[in-house]
C-alpha cells in the first residue's frame, strides 16, 4: 500500500503538468459547465415547489377539470418527471461527450503529448 | 371474503394475519439469502473484498443495492403511512428524498469513485492533512450512521408488534437481538459482496411487492386515480388533497427539505456504494438505475398510500399497533389476505436487515480502515490486520446497535431518519463539494464545517421540540427547548458552508501536487482504484 505522503517529485510534477495543460482546463470547463448550471436549475425548481407547498396551500390544492386531481399534485409529479430527465440527459451527455474527452486526455496522458 | 375485512372494522387491534405464515416467510428469506451469502463469499479475503465487494458489481447491481440501501423501513412503512393518514403532505416528503439523487449523480458519484479507495475520508482527507481531516469525517460517518442504524433498530420493535403478535416489551427485545444478531452474521460472513447481494435481493423483493399491490389497486379503481383520491378523502373525512395536515411549521417543512435534498448525497452508508464498482462510468450506471427505481417505488407509495386511506381507512390504521407504520401491512391484508400479508411482513423485516447491515459494514470501515489503520497506526498496518479490526467492529457496532435498538424502541422513526439526513448535509456535504470543487480549501475550513455542522446540528435538535416541550417529543414531560424548529437544516447547512468558507480563508495551505493528482484523477479517472480479478 503506497501512503499518499510520499508521492514522488516527478509524479507530482506529471500531475501538475496535467492539470496545468489546455486539454485538461477544457475538460474541467466543459464537466464544470454541464453540471454546475444544471445543479442551479434542479435546486431551483425544487426549492419553487417546496416554498409552493408551504406558502400557496390554496392554490396547490386546486383540483383540474372537475377531477380529484390537483395543480399540486401534478406539479409533484412534474418533479419526478424533471428528475428521470435530467438523469437521462446527462448520462447521454456524459456517455457522449464527456468519457471520449477523458479518454483522449488520459491516452495523451500515457503518450506524453499533452497540449 | 369477510376475513378480510373483519379485523379492520370490527376488532381494530386484534392482530391481524397468520403470525406463523409471517415469521414462515421470514425464515425462508432468511435462509435463501444466508445461502447466497455464503456462495457469493468464498473470496472475501482482501481488504477491497471485505469493504467494496471487489469493486466487481456491475453498474445495474450497484443501482439496484443502492436502491435497498437506500429504501429503508422509513421510507417504506413511513411514507405510505404518512400518505394514509396526511395525504398530499406525505407525498411531499418522498420527492425529496428522490431530487436528492441528482446531487449524487451530477456532484458526487463519479468523481468520489475516482478518488477515493473504502470511505468517505478517503476523499475529504486527500489533499488536506491526513489524520485531524481523516478522524472529523470518521466522526460524522460514526454519529450518521448511529442515528441510521438506530431508526432501522427502533422500526423494527414496532414491526414485530404488528407482524408477530408480540406486544411486551421484553419480548420483542428478543426479536430485536435476533434482528440484530443475523446481521451480524451477513456482514462477517459476506463482508460488502454479501451484503450487496441481500441489499438486491431485497430491493427486487420491495419493488416487485409494492408493484402488485399498485397493480392491485389499480384495477379495484379502473386506473383512474380521481377515483381512488375521492375515495380516500371521503373516508378520511379530511382533506387529504390539500397540504398543511402534517407539516404545521412552514419554516420546519422548509428546513427539513434542505435536509433532505442535501443530505443524500452526505450519507457516508451510499457514498460507500459506489466503490463496488469497476469505473467511475458505472457509477454513473448506478445512479441511473437507483434513480429509476427509487422513483418508481416512490410512485407506487403514492398509490399505496391514498389505497390505504381508501381501503383501511384512518381509524383502522391509528388503531392498530404501529399506527401508521401499520398502513402499508394492513392494506395488504385487506388486498390479499393472509399471503399477502406474510410477504410484505418479510420484505419488511428483509429491508430493515438489509439497511442495518449496510450501515454496519460502512461505520466497521471507518472505524477500521480511517481511525485504527491510518491515525492510530499511521498507515503502518497490513491490509489483514485492518479488515480483522474491521470485523471486530462489524461485531461491537451491531452489538451496539441491538443495545441501542432495545432503548429506542417506540421512537418516531421519521424524526431520527431526519436526524441522520440533517447531521448528513451539515456535516459532510459541504465539506465533499468543497473538497472536489474548491481549490482554496483547507484543513482548518474542513474541521470547521464538519465539526461545526455536526456539534449545531446536534445542539438545535436537543434544544427542539423533538427533544422535548411538546406531546409529541422524546421526553413530553420535560421542557428546555428554545429552538423552535424539529429539524435544523436550514440554520446548520448554510452555517456549515460559511464556517468551511472562514476556516480557507484565515488559514493558506495549499498541495500543489496532492491538489493537482486529486483533480486529474477525479475527472479522468487516471489512476483510480481498479476492480479485483479473482
Amino acid at each position: 500500500m503506497t501512503s499518499h505522503d510520499d508521492i514522488s517529485e516527478e509524479r507530482a510534477a506529471r500531475y501538475i503538468a496535467v492539470q496545468n495543460s489546455q486539454e485538461f482546463a477544457a475538460l474541467r470547463k466543459k464537466f464544470r459547465g454541464f453540471v454546475f448550471p444544471m445543479t442551479g436549475a434542479f435546486l431551483a425548481w425544487y426549492f419553487l415547489y417546496v416554498l409552493l407547498a408551504s406558502y400557496a396551500i390554496d392554490f396547490m390544492a386546486t383540483p383540474i377539470g372537475g377531477t380529484r386531481i390537483t395543480i399540486g399534485l401534478v406539479l409533484g409529479l412534474l418533479q419526478f418527471a424533471t428528475t428521470f430527465a435530467i438523469t437521462m440527459i446527462y448520462a447521454r451527455w456524459a456517455d457522449r461527450e464527456l468519457d471520449p474527452a477523458a479518454a483522449a486526455l488520459a491516452e495523451h496522458m500515457e503518450r506524453g503529448d499533452l497540449r | 371474503m369477510n376475513a378480510l375485512t373483519f379485523p379492520a372494522q370490527a376488532a381494530p387491534t386484534t392482530q391481524v394475519g397468520n403470525t406463523t405464515l409471517n415469521i414462515g416467510i421470514f425464515l425462508v428469506f432468511v435462509l435463501v439469502t444466508l445461502g447466497i451469502v455464503i456462495r457469493v463469499s468464498k473470496q472475501n479475503t482482501t481488504a477491497a473484498d471485505y469493504y467494496a465487494g471487489g469493486r466487481a458489481f456491475s453498474g445495474r447491481q450497484n443501482g439496484i443495492a443502492i436502491t435497498g440501501d437506500y429504501l429503508s423501513a422509513a421510507s417504506f412503512l413511513g411514507i405510505a403511512g404518512a400518505i394514509a393518514i396526511n395525504g398530499y403532505d406525505g407525498f411531499l416528503y418522498s420527492i425529496g428524498f428522490l431530487v436528492a439523487w441528482l446531487v449524487a449523480l451530477l456532484l458526487v458519484a463519479e468523481l468520489l469513485r475516482n478518488t477515493g479507495r473504502f470511505t468517505m475520508a478517503d476523499v475529504l482527507s486527500f489533499r488536506l492533512q491526513q489524520r485531524p481531516v481523516r478522524t472529523a469525517a470518521a466522526v460524522t460517518t460514526l454519529a450518521v450512521s448511529a442515528f441510521y442504524l438506530l431508526a432501522q433498530m427502533a422500526g423494527a420493535g414496532g414491526l414485530v408488534a404488528l407482524l408477530m403478535g408480540i406486544t411486551d416489551r421484553g419480548g420483542q427485545s428478543v426479536v430485536i437481538a435476533v434482528v440484530g444478531a443475523l446481521m451480524i452474521v451477513y456482514v462477517l460472513v459476506g463482508g460488502m459482496k454479501g451484503t450487496t447481494w441481500v441489499q438486491i435481493i431485497k430491493a427486487a423483493l420491495l419493488i416487485v411487492g409494492a408493484g402488485v399491490m399498485t397493480a392491485w389497486i389499480g384495477v379495484k379503481y379502473g386506473f383512474n386515480l380521481s377515483t381512488l383520491f375521492g375515495d380516500a378523502v371521503e373516508r378520511a373525512k379530511a382533506p387529504l388533497m390539500t397540504g398543511g395536515l402534517q407539516y404545521k411549521n412552514k419554516i420546519d417543512f422548509i428546513s427539513l427539505s434542505i435536509a433532505i435534498v442535501l443530505g443524500t448525497a452526505g450519507l457516508p452508508h451510499v457514498l460507500m456504494r459506489f466503490y463496488t464498482v469497476p469505473t467511475s462510468k458505472e457509477a454513473r450506471r448506478s445512479v441511473v438505475w437507483a434513480i429509476w427505481l427509487i422513483g418508481l417505488f416512490y410512485l407506487f407509495t403514492l398509490v399505496l398510500g391514498y389505497g390505504a386511506a381508501a381501503l383501511v381507512g384512518k381509524d383502522a390504521i391509528n388503531a392498530a399497533p404501529g399506527k401508521q407504520n401499520s398502513a402499508a401491512p394492513l392494506l395488504a391484508f385487506h388486498l390479499g389476505g393472509e399471503l399477502l400479508l406474510g410477504v410484505i411482513s418479510a420484505v419488511a423485516f428483509a429491508t430493515i436487515l438489509a439497511v442495518v447491515a449496510g450501515l454496519t459494514i460502512t461505520a466497521s470501515a471507518s472505524f477500521a480502515h480511517d481511525i485504527y489503520a491510518q491515525v492510530i497506526k499511521r498507515g503502518q498496518v497490513s491490509p489483514d490486520a485492518e479488515v480483522k479490526i474491521a470485523r471486530r467492529a462489524a461485531v461491537v457496532i451491531g452489538i451496539l446497535a441491538i443495545i441501542g435498538g432495545i432503548f429506542a424502541n417506540g421512537q418516531n422513526i421519521a424524526f431520527l431518519v431526519a436526524l441522520a439526513f440533517a447531521v448528513a448535509a451539515s456535516a459532510n456535504l459541504p465539506t465533499i463539494l468543497y473538497s472536489l470543487f474548491w481549490k482554496k480549501f483547507t484543513t482548518r475550513g474542513a474541521l470547521f464545517s464538519m465539526y461545526g455542522g455536526l456539534a449545531s446540528a446536534l445542539i438545535l435538535i436537543i434544544f427542539s421540540p423533538t427533544v422535548s416541550g411538546a406531546a409529541t417529543s422524546m421526553f413530553p414531560t420535560a421542557n428546555f427547548a428554545w429552538f423552535p424548529l424539529n429539524n435544523p437544516g436550514i440554520v446548520t447547512v448554510p452555517l456549515s458552508f460559511f464556517l468551511g468558507w472562514l476556516g480557507s480563508v484565515t488559514s493558506s495551505e495549499h498541495n500543489a501536487a496532492k491538489y493537482a493528482e486529486m483533480e486529474v484523477r477525479s475527472l479522468t479517472g487516471a489512476g483510480a482504484e481498479k476492480a479485483i480479478a479473482h
